[in-house]
């Protein structure tokens, strides 16, 4: 590959080596947000052309899911995209509801709807705090991690675990809501708020960073549409499709939230669009424990073992980065037959090659920190 | 008296110099460490935490704590590195650091050897660290490090003009480059009543010199890693730590003894002017640390572009206005008035062109604001039409 390359650039004097250079990025780069790999031609500091390569974190989640029972794979989607845990907790039980055709009692939808915004929030937090550090600022970060922080604790209260929790379960939830959750969440709101709006404030309309994030990057609402872009991405660039609102499931249709769009498709609608979001996340969580149901949450299939019915079956939600596909094939047995997910990351990510052509190195990072990749979620 | 004839100095003399390094590299290590215990503090309060803390009280004991680490470390020097380039190019940036604050005064008297060219030869010690950067890229045989190094050497070498430019209107002022008599010179009023705009021009320029936020480009962590220093471990690479932060310090004491006043201050007189010349150079030191907490870093063209287009006239201009002022020996205000045109200059341009598309801002806002009301009707069209 290299020498094809060297072959096909043109250099500038005739018979002299090419001006071009080789540089090997990651997978041990602290900016390409886990084990991302991208092999780039660079002219001086221009980028001439670049070859990502990836499946470092390869774990074969797909093919273990096929070797556990319903409940025991949810452990498995809590490690796809390792930041959003929930969300996809919520994508895989409620793919094998909608195969079992099971009810799922009105608390537990409610509690769902908390936790994966909550999630949403968490993971936007993130993708703040990354964008910040890869654009050089380093404040921004820390009272990101800080709302992170006060996410998670709430998250421990609820299921037991930061990260992994492990707490949906097919046709309800593991457990009900700890006893003072209406508490623990009124109180953490506001301070939430408070750290989205304080990164907010120093960081989206600050001058150097819009020099450094806008049109740098820039996507197409066709081209956008065209690498199967979704989520935050395809809504920078001013498509107005949230599955929330698109095809509302759970119980979204209750809750009146906007969906913040993007102008220019540029890396700096990307951050402004999440930064919106999160504040969106606030209203219909705010929403949501005003609406949320006294009652039951425990899944009505009680202790048995999940058996779905023969047949297939392909759910969408969505994910803090996008479309997040679950299909299920089952074979009636009490583990799915086959289980493939379609990661919003991993579509988001083809376009890189498309996006970083011809621009600085340095504006590399920050074009793939706004991706917000997963590396869990691409290379599962 | 004994003398040693190519120094032309007599041998005490020679020992009073040898003394005077010696103390005054203590002083600069003592320096550098309250520097990396003030830094992470700093920082530490602007993002809400609370920096060291377990080391010692107050965490006073970090920065002897994190030496003691770095020299414990694994001294690793690459297979593939050019070996004598690679040992070389720390000490080469080492010895300018220090070379410099031979000449800086911290009062009248504590001068390790008072030049009259001073600011001369200052200027001329604070490019040759420059060389050790290339080198020190160029030598670990590392890409990362290859790019961080000509990066290095082009912002350096930029921001060295400006900085040339504004000493030059400074020793105009001064009617000469004794660092000494410039301060002496700031006995009625300080430099920065009358020069301003070379206040602001100084101290950018230094923070781009010294690469600090938002001009940490040449060893900008999230893209090259620590460009030159990428391959350095150990001591090694403590010892550009150390350099870099004497060359911040030289930069705010030079502010200092330019700008501010040196050592004059009420109250204070004599040797203990020292306290302050160290309150001030630690004032503008805060504002680095307060800078870094806040910005976020430029890219390599806009640097240039900023350099080039901006810092380069405006520094002409300095001296342009200085040398109208002394010509026509028009009072001190108008020279006030004339460098405060320029730093408006510089606020527009700022604003406007390089690192502003802040008109960007209001753009932003008012097209957001308008898709939003657009949104809002076609909605209310759709609920009136159901």
């Amino acid at each position: 590959m290299a020498e094809e390359r060297a072959q096909q650039s043109s250099s500038p004097v005739a018979g002299a080596e090419p001006v071009e250079m080789l540089l090997n990025m990651g997978p041990q780069h602290p900016s390409t947000h886990g084990v991302f790999r991208m092999v780039l031609w660079v002219d001086g500091e221009k980028i001439v052309d670049l070859e990502p390569h990836i499946g470092y974190l390869h774990r074969g989640s797909e093919k273990l899911c096929e070797g556990e029972q319903y409940n025991q794979v949810i452990t498995l989607f809590d490690r796809m995209d390792y930041i959003a845990n929930f969300n996809n907790e919520m994508a895989y039980c409620m793919a094998v509801e909608k195969l079992m055709g099971l009810e799922v009692p009105e608390r537990a939808e409610y509690a769902r709807v908390i936790l994966c915004e909550l999630n949403r929030i968490a993971s936007h937090l993130l993708f703040v705090a990354t964008m910040g550090l890869d654009a050089g600022a380093m404040t921004p970060s820390m009272f990101c991690f800080r709302g992170r922080e006060r996410i998670q604790s709430l998250f421990e209260a609820v299921s037991g675990a930061r990260m992994m929790h492990n707490y949906f379960r097919i046709g309800g939830l593991k457990e009900d809501l700890p006893e003072n959750f209406n508490q623990l969440l009124t109180d953490l709101l506001p301070l939430i708020h408070e750290d989205v709006e304080e990164s907010d404030k120093l960081l989206t309309f600050n001058e150097i960073f819009l020099a450094r994030l806008k049109d740098v990057g820039v996507m197409s609402a066709e081209d956008a549409i065209d690498f199967g872009f979704t989520g935050p991405c395809l809504r920078a660039s001013g498509v107005n499709y949230d599955l929330r609102k698109a095809m509302p499931y759970s119980v979204y249709d209750r809750f009146d939230f906007d969906v913040p769009l993007g102008l220019d498709g540029d890396s700096w609608d990307r951050h402004y669009v999440r930064v919106q979001e999160m504040y969106e996340s606030l209203k219909i969580i705010q929403q949501a424990l005003e609406q949320m149901p006294e009652g039951n949450v425990a899944s009505s299939l009680g202790r048995r073992l999940v058996r779905p019915p023969k047949g297939e079956v392909f759910m969408r939600a969505e994910n803090p980065r996008g479309d997040f596909g679950v299909y299920l094939v089952s074979d009636g047995t009490d583990k799915p037959y086959r289980v493939k997910i379609r990661p919003p990351s991993f579509c988001n990510l083809s376009a890189i090659k498309h996006l970083l052509k011809g621009i600085w190195l340095a504006d590399s990072v920050v074009v793939l920190g706004s991706l917000d990749i997963v590396l869990g979620e691409v290379d599962r | 008296m004994l003398s040693i004839p190519i120094l032309g100095v007599s041998l005490a003399d020679f020992g009073w110099i040898v003394l005077g390094l010696m103390a005054m590299f203590g002083a600069l290590s003592g320096i550098v460490l309250s520097l990396t215990w003030l830094e992470r503090k700093v920082l530490g309060r602007l993002q809400r935490r609370l920096g060291p803390t377990r080391t010692g009280p107050m965490g006073l004991l970090q920065p002897i704590a994190d030496s003691i680490k770095l020299i414990l470390k694994e001294d690793i020097v690459p297979s593939s590195s050019e070996k004598a380039v690679f040992w070389a190019a720390p000490l080469i940036v080492v010895i300018s650091a220090f070379m410099i604050w031979v000449t800086i005064p911290g009062t009248h008297a504590a001068v390790v050897k008072n030049l009259d060219l001073g600011l001369f030869y200052i200027i001329a010690f604070a490019v040759v660290g420059i060389l050790g950067l290339v080198l020190a890229g160029w030598g670990s045989a590392n890409k990362y490090g290859t790019l961080g190094g000509l990066r290095a050497a082009a912002q350096l070498i930029s921001y060295e003009i400006p900085i040339i430019m504004v000493v030059v209107s400074v020793a105009m002022l001064a009617e000469s480059l004794d660092i000494r008599e410039v301060v002496n010179g700031q006995s009625s009023y300080p430099y920065l009543a009358v020069q301003p705009l070379g206040l602001v021009i100084f101290f950018i320029a230094g923070l781009a010199e010294v690469g600090r936020t938002p001009f940490d480009i040449y060893f900008a962590e999230s893209e090259i890693v620590g460009g030159p220093f990428i391959e350095y471990s150990g001591a090694h690479w403590s010892v550009f730590f150390l350099a870099e932060y004497i060359n911040t310090f030289a930069i705010a004491a030079l502010v200092a003894l330019l700008f501010i006043g040196g050592w004059a201050g009420p109250w204070l007189s004599g040797n203990w002017g020292i306290v302050w010349f160290l309150i001030k150079a630690y004032g503008v030191v805060l504002v680095i640390f307060w800078i870094r907490g806040t910005l976020p870093r430029l890219r390599i063209d806009q640097l240039m572009a900023f350099a080039w287009k901006v810092m380069v006239p405006l520094s002409f201009l300095t001296v342009v206005i200085t040398a109208i002022y002394q010509f026509y020996d028009w009072p001190a205000w108008t020279l006030t008035i004339m460098s405060l045109v320029g730093l408006v200059a510089v606020a527009i341009i700022i604003f406007r062109k390089m690192v502003g598309p802040a008109n960007q801002v209001a753009e932003v806002w008012a097209r957001q604001q308008a898709l939003r009301a657009q949104t809002a009707a076609t909605e209310q069209r759709t609920t009136t039409g159901q």
